[in-house]
This record gives C-alpha cells, sequence and structure tokens, in this order.
C-alpha cells in the first residue's frame, strides 16, 4: 500500500542522506528561514522539507503532479491536516505501548496484539475520513490514494484481522510442527493452524491419526518450564508474524506522515505568505535543453518571512532571458544582488520540489540540481588561505556537479587581488557554461563581469542594481552592462554619515 | 612393506616421533619455540609439536617431504586435503558429543552423524588424490590405501546403512499440541502455517524490509525430560526407524580406519607449515626447497631470513630484512660484528633456523639455500636473567660453551651470541679466540657473534660478515648483514644521536627541561663518552 502523494509511481528514498553540498545550500540561500515557516519549529517537518527540497525533480509532469497535490492541499486543508494529524497520533500511540521489560515471546505477543487492535482503530478513521471526504478531491495523486485506501480497507479485510487477534489467545492450545535435527533434537519449528477437529462418525471408528501425550506430573517445575518453552517455540513465531505486521503498519503511517507531511508544511508557508499580501504562484517548469529565467516579482521568500512589510521583487521579461545561460549581476553594493540571487535560487529549488514559487509568476527550465558558492565572510584576515578555501569548495562543486545543473556565484574568488580572481573566476564560468551549467553570478570584480560581457555579450543576460541619482536604492535590478566601480562610496556614505559625492 | 606414512619415508623416524620428542635445547635461543607455538595453535588435537622437533637425518627422508610439498602446492589438492581435515574434525566432535548423552536415540543419532561426516570425508580424499594424481611417494601410498579402502565392502556397507537409517529420520515430521501441562504429539498432516497466513493479511502495508521479532532459543544439545518424552513419543510414532538408528550403532561402533586417521594427524605437518608461511609469503617473502648434504658443508642461502621474526613483523606491517651468506672451501665460520641493531642477532638465529627447518624437510625462508643436515643445533645466547656478578656469570658463560664444545660433533651447527661480553676486551679476545679455534678442529658449521673484530679473521675457516647501516646517514639501521672484512667501526653513536639520546643532546634536552645545567661530573663523563 503505497500513498504516491510525492511522486506518480514511486516512494521517496527518505533514507538517503542529502546531497553533500546541501550545508552550503542551506546557508547561501538562507533555507532556515523558509524551512522554519515551514515546519514551525517542528523538527520532524523541517527534515522532511529539507530532503524534499534537496532532491529535486528534473521532469516537468512530475512537478506538476506534485502541483495538483498542493493546489488540493490549499483548498482542503482541514482534511489534508486531518490525515496528517492521524498519522502522527497513530505513531505516537504505537510508540506508547512499552514493550515488557523482560522480553518473552508472551509479551512480545501480547505487545503487538494490544498494537494491533490500536492499528485497527486508525485504519477504521483512516477509512472513515476517505469515506468523508474523498469527492472533494481533484488532483489524480489525492484521488489514487483515496481509491487505494477504498480498496484495501474494506470490511472484509477488518473482519479478518479480528478473526486472527481472536485465534492468537491460543484458547485450544499452541500447535507447532517440527522435524528432527541433530541428535534428535526437534528443529525447524513452525506454528501450525489445526485442522477442525474430528466428526463423531470418525471418532466412532477410530478413524483418527494415532497420537501419544504426556502429562506432566504433578509439582515438575522444571518440567513445566521446558514444556512452557516447547510452547513458546510456537508462540515465537505467532508473536513475530504479529510483530512483523504491526511494523509493516507502523510503516505505512511512517511514509503517510512524511508524504502528508511535505504538503502540510508547503501549506503553512503559503499560508504565511499569502496572509501577508505577498503574491505566490504556481510555475511553470520547462523541460531541460534550453535555458530559460523568467519572472515578474521574484522575491526571496526569506527575506520577506523575516520583515513585516512586503519586499520588492525583480522581474525578467522573456525577451532578455529566453535561451541565457548566464546571468551576470553587478552594480551598486546592498542594491538587492545578493537577495537577487537567492531569490533565483530558492525559486528554482522550491518549483523543482513542486512547491509554489515566491513571485507573480516564474518560468524555468529544470536543472539536475542547484549548486551555491559564495563568498565566506570569517577568517577574512587570512587572504591566501581563504582563497585557497574557496578553490577547495568550487572542487567539491565540481566533484558533483553534471552537466544540466545550475551554479550561483556570490562574489566568489574576491579574495584575492582582482585580476588573478578574475582569470580564475572567467575560466571557471566559461567552462562550467560550456558544459551546458546555467550560471547565475554577482560579483563586483570589473575585470570578470567586463571580460563576461565581452564574451557573451549575445548569449548572457548582464543586470545591474538600480541607484537613483541621489545615491539610494531601489533594490530593483535592471538590464544594463557593467559599471567600473562599484557604489562602495555610497555606503561608506551612508555608514559614516558623510554626504555621497 | 610398512604402512604408508606421508610423512615418513623410514619407519625408524617414526618410530623415534611415537616414542615423544623433547623440545630441543636450540629452540628457545633460536626463537623456534614461537614458530612451532604459532605453527601448532589451533591444532591441539593432532600433537604435531614433535614432527616439529625432530631432525631427519637423510636427505632421502627429506626428499620424502619435499615431494609431498610440492604435491601440496597444486590448490586442489590443498584445499581438498583441508576439506578432509575439516571433515575428519566434525567426525571426532560428533562421536565425541554422542559419548556426552544419556539419551539412547539421541547418542544414537549424533553417531550417525559423525558416521556420515566420516564418509563424506574419505570419499572427498579419494576424488581429490584421483584428480591431482599425485607424484609424492608419500601421497601415493595413501592414495592407494584409501582408494582400497573406499571400495572395500567394510565402508560401503557402512556408508549405505548410515544412508538408509539416515534417511528415515530426515522424513520424521510431527506435531506437537500444548496445552496447559499436557502435549499431544502426533503426525503431522499437512496443517497450514499459521505464522504465513498472519503475516499474509498484513503483507500489503509492508514499506521497506524490517527486521524479524522473534526472541530465538538457543541450540542446544542435551534434552531436558520434557523433550526426551516428546521424543520417546515420536519414537512410538515412527517405530521402524528408530529401530533401525538403534541396530546401526550396535553394528558400526568401530568404523575408522586405523591408516586414515594416521593421515588426518600428519598432513596436518604440512598444512600448519603452509598455512604459517603463505601468510608470511602473501607479504612478499619468499620460501625455497633447500639443496640438502649430509656430507657437503660447502652451504649457502641468499635472501634468507628470521621466521619468528617475519612472522611478528608481518602482523605489524613491516617487513623483515632477508640476507646472503656462503661458505666455500675449507670456510666453517661466520664472524658477524658491526653496529648494534644492525640486525646481527637476527642473522645468527636465522642461521640456526634454517638448518632445523631443513632437518624437517620443510622448505625454508629464502629465495634459495643449500644447507647441511645436521646432527644437532647447539645456541650460545647472553642470559640476562643469570646476571649474578660479573666473574660468575663468565663462569656460567664458559661452562655452557665447554657443555656445547663436550656433545658437539663435526656433524654439528653452533650459534654463539655475544659471547664473553661480561669481561674485558683482553679477555674476551683470548676466551673467543680459544672456543673459536676448537669449534675450527672439530669442523663443526658456526656462526658468532661478537664485538671483537679480531675473530674475524682468525683462519682460513673463518669468514667476516658486518651489519651494515645506510652509507649517507649512519643514524639509519639497514638490518642488512654482508660478508666484508670488519672495519672496526662503531656506528652506535649515531643511531643513538638519531634518537637524541648522545651525551650533549640528552643533557640538553634534559637540563632544558628542567632548566638546570649539567654538573662537573657530567663533563667528565662526556669525555669518556666521546672516548669511547
Amino acid at each position: 500500500m503505497k500513498a504516491f502523494l510525492l511522486h506518480r509511481d514511486r516512494d521517496v528514498d527518505w533514507a538517503a542522506d542529502p546531497p553533500p553540498e546541501t550545508p552550503d545550500t542551506v546557508r547561501d540561500l538562507g533555507l532556515d528561514t523558509l524551512l522554519e515557516a515551514m515546519s514551525d519549529d517542528d523538527a520532524f517537518l523541517r527534515d522532511v522539507a529539507l530532503r524534499v527540497l534537496t532532491r529535486p525533480l528534473t521532469g516537468p509532469q512530475e512537478i506538476v503532479y506534485r502541483q495538483r497535490v498542493l493546489r488540493d492541499c490549499v483548498e482542503h486543508t482541514d482534511t489534508a491536516v486531518e490525515l496528517y494529524n492521524l498519522a502522527v497520533e497513530t505513531i505516537a500511540a504505537e510508540h506508547h505501548i512499552w514493550p515488557s521489560f523482560l522480553r518473552t515471546p508472551e509479551s512480545v505477543l501480547s505487545r503487538s496484539v494490544t498494537a494491533m487492535e490500536m492499528f485497527t482503530g486508525a485504519l477504521r478513521k483512516l477509512r472513515a475520513i476517505r469515506d468523508a471526504h474523498a469527492e472533494e478531491f481533484r488532483s489524480p495523486g489525492m484521488t489514487a490514494f483515496f481509491r487505494m485506501l477504498e480498496a484495501e480497507l474494506d470490511d472484509a479485510w477488518f473482519e479478518t484481522v479480528d478473526s486472527h487477534l481472536r485465534q492468537l489467545r491460543f484458547k485450544s492450545g499452541v500447535m507447532v510442527s517440527a522435524t528432527l535435527g541433530r541428535g534428535c533434537v526437534g528443529t525447524g519449528y513452525v506454528l501450525r493452524e489445526p485442522h477442525p477437529g474430528p466428526g463423531w462418525r470418525d471418532r466412532i471408528t477410530r478413524n483418527v491419526s494415532p497420537s501419544y501425550t504426556y502429562r506432566l506430573p504433578d509439582r515438575d517445575e522444571t518440567g513445566a518450564r521446558a514444556l512452557s518453552e516447547l510452547r513458546d517455540r510456537g508462540v515465537d513465531l505467532a508473536a513475530d508474524a504479529l510483530a512483523r505486521s504491526c511494523d509493516h503498519i507502523l510503516s505505512f503511517f511512517t511514509m503517510l506522515r512524511r508524504e502528508l507531511g511535505f504538503y502540510v508544511a508547503c501549506v503553512k508557508a503559503y499560508e504565511k505568505l499569502t496572509g501577508k499580501g505577498e503574491p505566490v504562484c504556481f510555475p511553470e517548469p520547462l523541460p531541460p535543453g534550453r535555458p530559460v529565467t523568467v519572472c515578474r516579482g521574484l522575491y526571496d521568500p526569506c527575506l520577506s518571512l523575516r520583515r513585516e512589510g512586503r519586499v520588492v521583487g525583480n522581474d525578467i521579461d522573456a525577451a532578455d532571458a529566453d535561451g541565457v545561460g548566464l546571468v551576470v549581476v553587478t552594480g551598486a553594493n546592498e542594491g538587492g544582488k545578493s537577495t537577487f540571487l537567492r531569490a533565483v535560487g530558492l525559486a528554482q529549488l522550491m518549483a523543482q520540489a513542486g512547491m509554489f514559487v515566491a513571485a507573480g509568476a516564474f518560468r524555468a527550465d529544470v536543472r539536475t540540481a542547484v549548486f551555491t558558492h559564495c563568498r565566506r565572510e570569517e577568517d577574512a584576515e587570512m587572504v591566501s588561505g581563504k582563497f585557497d578555501e574557496e578553490l577547495a569548495r568550487m572542487a567539491a562543486v565540481a566533484d558533483r556537479i553534471t552537466p544540466g545543473g545550475m551554479v550561483l556565484f556570490n562574489e566568489s574568488f574576491a579574495a584575492t587581488n582582482e585580476r588573478e580572481g578574475s582569470q580564475v573566476a572567467r575560466q571557471i564560468v566559461r567552462a562550467l557554461l560550456d558544459c551546458g551549467v546555467k550560471v547565475v553570478l554577482v560579483t563586483h570584480l570589473y575585470d570578470l563581469a567586463h571580460g563576461l560581457r565581452e564574451r557573451h555579450a549575445d548569449d548572457a543576460l548582464f543586470l545591474r542594481a538600480e541607484r537613483r541619482e541621489d545615491g539610494t536604492r531601489t533594490f530593483r535590478l535592471t538590464p544594463g552592462v557593467p559599471r567600473p566601480t562599484s557604489h562602495g562610496e555610497d555606503l561608506y556614505a551612508r555608514v559614516f554619515g558623510v554626504p555621497a559625492p | 612393506m610398512s604402512s604408508p606414512s606421508v610423512l615418513f619415508a623410514d619407519p625408524r623416524d617414526a618410530a623415534a616421533v611415537a616414542d615423544g620428542v623433547a623440545e630441543p635445547a636450540c629452540f628457545a635461543d633460536l626463537n623456534l619455540d614461537q614458530v612451532v607455538a604459532a605453527l601448532t595453535a589451533g591444532r591441539e588435537e593432532y600433537d604435531l609439536a614433535p614432527f616439529f622437533r625432530h631432525r631427519l637425518r637423510t636427505v632421502d627422508a627429506v626428499a620424502h617431504r619435499h615431494e609431498v610439498f610440492r604435491d601440496l602446492e597444486d590448490h586442489a589438492v590443498a584445499a581438498g586435503v583441508d576439506a578432509f581435515a575439516r571433515r575428519m574434525r566434525d567426525v571426532r566432535r560428533r562421536v565425541r558429543r554422542a559419548g556426552e548423552l544419556r539419551h539412547p536415540h539421541q547418542r544414537d543419532s549424533w553417531f550417525l552423524t559423525a558416521v556420515e561426516e566420516y564418509g563424506t570425508a574419505v570419499r572427498g580424499l579419494v576424488r581429490v588424490l584421483d584428480g591431482a594424481r599425485p607424484r609424492s611417494a608419500g601421497l601415493r601410498a595413501v592414495h592407494e590405501h584409501v582408494t582400497g579402502y573406499a571400495r572395500s565392502g567394510a565402508f560401503t556397507g557402512l556408508l549405505r546403512d548410515a544412508e538408509d537409517v539416515g534417511r528415515g529420520l530426515a522424513s520424521v515430521r510431527y506435531c506437537l499440541t500444548i496445552t496447559g501441562g499436557r502435549v499431544k504429539v502426533s503426525r503431522y498432516e499437512g496443517e497450514a502455517d499459521y505464522g504465513e497466513r498472519v503475516l499474509a493479511a498484513f503483507e500489503k502495508f509492508k514499506q521497506t524490509e524490517g527486521e524479524g521479532h522473534l526472541v530465538g532459543f538457543g541450540d542446544h544439545v542435551a534434552m531436558n525430560h520434557v523433550e526426551e518424552a516428546v521424543l520417546d513419543r515420536v519414537a512410538l510414532l515412527f517405530p521402524e526407524v528408530f529401530d533401525a538408528l538403534e541396530a546401526f550403532a550396535g553394528r558400526h561402533a568401530a568404523f575408522l580406519d586405523e591408516e586414515v586417521a594416521r593421515f588426518d594427524r600428519e598432513v596436518q605437518f604440512y598444512v600448519a607449515w603452509r598455512e604459517f608461511t603463505g601468510r608470511i609469503a602473501a607479504s612478499g617473502l619468499s620460501f625455497c626447497y633447500p639443496e640438502v648434504s649430509d656430507r657437503s658443508k660447502r652451504i649457502g642461502g641468499r635472501e634468507v631470513f628470521d621466521l619468528a621474526l617475519a612472522d611478528k613483523l608481518v602482523e605489524s606491517g613491516t617487513r623483515v630484512v632477508p640476507n646472503d651468506f656462503h661458505l666455500e672451501g675449507p670456510e666453517r665460520v661466520l664472524v658477524v660484528s658491526g653496529p648494534n641493531q644492525g640486525g646481527k642477532t637476527t642473522f645468527a638465529r636465522t642461521f640456526g633456523q634454517l638448518h632445523h627447518l631443513a632437518a624437517l624437510g620443510c622448505p625454508v625462508p629464502g629465495t634459495g639455500a643449500r644447507l647441511f643436515l645436521c646432527d644437532r643445533v647447539f645456541t650460545h645466547f647472553e642470559r640476562g636473567e643469570n646476571l649474578r656478578d660479573l666473574s660468575g656469570k663468565l663462569q656460567d658463560d664458559l661452562v655452557r660453551v665447554r657443555d656445547i664444545l663436550d656433545h658437539a660433533t663435526a656433524d654439528s651447527v653452533i650459534v654463539m651470541n655475544e659471547v664473553f661480553t661480561s669481561t674485558t676486551l683482553r679477555d674476551a679476545v683470548v676466551l673467543g679466540t680459544r672456543v673459536l679455534e676448537r669449534i675450527i678442529a672439530l669442523d663443526a658449521l658456526c656462526v658468532c657473534v661478537t664485538f671483537v673484530d679480531e675473530l674475524a679473521s682468525l683462519s682460513g675457516s673463518t669468514v667476516s660478515m658486518v651489519s651494515t647501516v645506510v652509507p649517507d646517514d649512519p643514524a639509519t639501521r639497514t638490518f642488512r648483514v654482508v660478508r666484508r672484512p670488519a672495519d672496526g667501526l662503531s656506528y652506535a653513536l649515531a643511531i643513538a644521536d638519531k634518537y637524541g639520546l648522545t651525551y650533549e643532546r640528552l643533557v640538553a634536552r634534559i637540563a632544558g627541561r628542567a632548566g638546570v645545567a649539567g654538573t662537573g661530573d657530567d663533563d667528565e663523563r662526556t669525555e669518556e663518552g666521546v672516548a669511547s
């Protein structure tokens, strides 16, 4: 029994660790804020959200499959949450059924019977939720899920379970079969279901198979122990079967909790953003091949979630960004360059997780993976060591990235002088582009930006952080060629309270 | 014809071993006790130590074993012998177990499994030898014997009986129904597996393969009285099966063939040696079949090494340094001098080990060797624990040397390590010369480790060998001992320097730690230290 809410035809590999670049991605994109919004500090939901976000889907159809489930969940939040809570509560209830201190077949069986009774109750509830709400849902994912519940959790199944729970009390004794092992010691014990007893006619005609019975002498305590061990061999098998069955049901609820959990987490973030009037949209995923990044009102959801009001969004027109594999952002310091870079990265990740995107509209081709490479501010004084560290991180990215990937650079390779840094960066960027990797690059290295402009006048998009005549920033980016100076003086002026030049 | 032995060409050797062999006195000094301990570890039941102590005295007896070793180089033969040995161990274990049990059905059943395993062992051995066509006289004789034995009525009848009885027991399937204080024993009549039915009802929820929850029960050999009562009733349900079992055990009590048992023990000599040396060879060292002679004292070895040391070093992942030596014409005595910790003692041990191992008929450590079949190996190593006072120790040394010279013959090998260190240099020269002269007169083979360079050029019978260091870096020891005149240079100081243990450095370190300068007394010792 599979829920198949995240993929049409398969499970998510929850056991797989997030890819090794995950800590860098989380840090560079400020993903923690989003995860917090999705989880409300629930460690489980945070983990689910992170795992799904860091395993991007690479097919537009897969993405749309999830988008439709998510739409359903946004529209019928109560039912989605009710299903999710049922899974959470069932799992918690199972954890509260303590195993006995003494682990014997009898105690394992007893615990399993209790657990199984609890589970069947939960499964009846699950069935009831389906009966009440299935018709409200429209997405292929949710309708298939409810159909599966209807088919598998029918009355006949519940009756079978009840009859097993009755029989497992072993009112008429425990029957096991065995063969003779080495030394004639009984071995290969198998729990058996006795044939129905012989009828009266068989009894009269003595048409019953021969048997010999051993009766324990009174007060034979050693014998009683030995006999109960023999009995336990049978009970052990029953206990094992039922305990494993409980595990199966537990694993079903665990799977359900994860898959529903992702959508519940998405709804949480969705409601927070829309609650403050921010636009959100379901993006249009394009098949891999031709690089595209088109957006309207694209903003950094994490920045917005941390602030009171709304934040500034950016537009990239189709005319500028169709077929463009390189986006270079230059311009004023603190002019929104890094924010834009994070917005692009988050949008790509969220889109490929099947989520909504923080924008009025977003259209992009799917990428195999998203990597980040950002300047790290610590130990700035150890310049040579820092450049070394940057290159080491780049090497780690290079170890992992494949054609069709995406790399976001933020002020990379600036830990050396401009000429050297530019030279290294140019070579890296050129190699990435030639390998079909999409590159978004924020830099104040004029030498680098200028060089890229010379080489990619037609197939790259150059954006500049806006600066008004009076020196104030709009945090809005506009197309524009790199200019030789940054606006550090502005910043200096603001910080030191000196008028701008 | 005497009974076939894979180990002894000469029945007199076999008889000598059967009488028991005490550990040769040289074993401790040569670390051969460690080697034998390693060889016999885990094989105590075979009592192999006597085989590794008794030296063969004829070239034929040695060749007999070399041939067997060569046959065993065939992987199929070695694997077949291993399998045979494993099964025979199992046979003995099962017979032992049967003897420990009190319930007759149980006892007989264990006995039956012992016989079954024995049949597998013998048939497997015949098959391996058929396929391998051994060339050694030892294995050919064994092959001939077991082939005949496997065809004999005694053996085939034994196995046929065992098979019949075993088939009967395997067919027994019964059911136990336990209710309160009663257990009903009946034949199994197709009752359904209930555990499977329970699982089937819930299988559909399974997401991943989970773990089992069996509490589990230890497998025990002996039965309690309830199990015995059950077994008695099973026997009542299947009387013909158990009657046959009882009859079988009565009929075949003495099933083990004496020669098969003998081969099982003796072949372990080879198996143990191969396993032990195989471990060392895997680290890149070589073993070779030595050319042995009971007459010629023209001996030599190429890339030979100390087996005990090599075994230890393999464990720590390092490799022993091999050495070469040779004695030609009138040469009889190797005098080894040179820097300490340069491998002199190891070389002397190697020399002694080689001569013992060669007389066992074993491949020896090295890429090539020509060795003399000696009557005894005598050793004289310094005994640290006997340190009473210097004169007492010197006397002790001399007594031991005299004892050796009293017993040594022209066919003996003598290994002397750092004799007469407990006296003045003058004494050491005099005593050393005297002793060596007597050994030379005896015409025995000898290796003598000494700090007395003069001994190296005593006569035409002595050959000088020197432990060496790397020329560019005197502090690095090579452990290589080479044939060349003693140069009288000591590298001990250089080695001490490497470890920061020369006087100046040690003082500097200790003084640096303590912050105290050396005293006048120390300065005097400095000069002594430099002078010596």
